[in-house]
């Protein structure tokens, strides 16, 4: 470059990108969702707070299905595989992806996490994301669903404080609810009430992992969403394929 | 912190763009961030200035334009007015976000030779 004049300066020339920052994730995801489908796979990713009720949720859900449906967990967690050896001892095909130091999962780990899992082999493939209410609202794993598990414990205004999260939720689950007697100053209709400030269209089950209340509603949930799922997929195949068959539940709709 | 994945998410697509156009630096950095896109603006921006260093960034300066949230109708009456709910004052259904959720890497000022 030329002190005098100036020649040899580099030129600037402005680029539009208008390119989405996640977009090789979103890439990734859409990949894990071309599988899921294909196989006839519902994949929820079940994000909440540390300490929420996730995994209880799935070991309830586990003990609930038993012989009924085929449950597979990848779980998400900082360290440990703590979580998986939970869903393991309650009858589940369960693997863990330990993030280090990410605050989330992206759906590159969840492609590699699926390598180690028979998740072909399963109707519901539970995606536990690490216990975060803020980053993994951002990250498309290329779920079917987004449930957050919400205790009664965590505050009535939870849903206003993490709007992105709620906003992307399909369901909520309120978790712990057998506590609810133990709370007088906590009102379910509160909880609601945020909800709908974020929630376009707001859904809110009552569950208990250890009662077990609410669990064969949620399990009703989840079968009415895997059934929409296989509807969809029947439509995508040659005339003579009987749409009505997917209506059992993704089991009877593979065949 | 997931604003740290998403700047080196952001500095993986600028050097395929700055190699596209055979650029020997970067000298400014546009974004766009939706209000409601779950990143938090401040912690973006030291995200940035912590990890520009030795990259094609080095130099850049970052523009961050905030983007509101919007909601619509899904039926075509328009935009929902803001404290009014998440349904159309007129037809009742869900609303559907119109803006406010994005990330985008909008623009860069490339240095050529």
């Amino acid at each position: 470059m030329c002190d005098t004049c100036g020649c040899g300066d580099p030129e600037l020339v402005s680029v539009p990108v208008h390119e989405r920052i996640l977009a090789t994730n979103e890439r990734v995801a859409r990949h894990n969702r071309e599988h899921f489908q294909d196989a006839g796979v519902l994949a929820v990713n079940l994000m909440g707070s540390p300490g929420s009720g996730k995994t209880a949720v799935l070991e309830a859900t586990a003990r609930a299905v038993a012989g009924r449906a085929r449950i597979g967990v990848l779980v998400g967690d900082l360290a440990t595989d703590n979580d998986a050896q939970r869903a393991r001892a309650a009858g589940v095909v369960a693997e863990a992806i330990t993030t280090g130091s990410a605050c989330h999962l992206d759906a590159e780990m969840v492609h590699r996490g699926l390598h180690r899992l028979p998740w072909r082999e399963l109707d519901y493939l539970f995606i536990e994301n690490v216990g975060n209410l803020v980053c993994p609202a951002v990250y498309d794993l290329g779920e079917d669903v987004n449930v957050v598990a919400l205790s009664v414990t965590e505050g009535e205004d939870k849903p206003v404080k993490y709007p992105t999260m709620f906003r992307k939720a399909d369901l909520v689950l309120l978790t712990k609810v057998d506590l609810l007697p133990h709370l007088p100053g906590v009102q379910v209709e509160r909880i609601q009430e945020n909800l709908a400030l974020v929630m376009p269209e707001p859904r809110l089950l009552r569950v208990s992992a250890s009662t077990g209340e609410g669990i064969e509603a949620w399990l009703s949930w989840l079968r009415g969403r895997a059934a929409a799922g296989a509807l969809r997929r029947t439509a995508g195949t040659p005339r003579g394929a009987r749409a009505d068959e997917a209506s059992a539940g993704p089991a009877a709709a593979r065949g | 912190m997931h604003e740290y994945s998403i700047v080196q998410a952001m500095f993986d697509r600028i050097e395929e763009t700055a190699r596209a156009h055979h650029a020997r630096g970067v000298r400014r950095v546009s974004v766009r961030i939706g209000r409601g896109a779950g990143v938090e603006i401040a912690l973006l921006r030291t995200a940035y200035e912590t990890f520009r260093a030795g990259t094609l960034c080095e130099a850049a300066a970052i523009d961050i334009e905030e983007v509101p949230v919007r909601w619509g109708c899904p039926h075509g009456h328009g935009e929902l007015r803001i404290g009014m709910g998440l349904s159309c004052a007129e037809c009742g259904s869900p609303a559907r976000l119109i803006s406010g959720d994005e990330i985008i890497l909008d623009r860069l000022e490339l240095e050529v030779a």
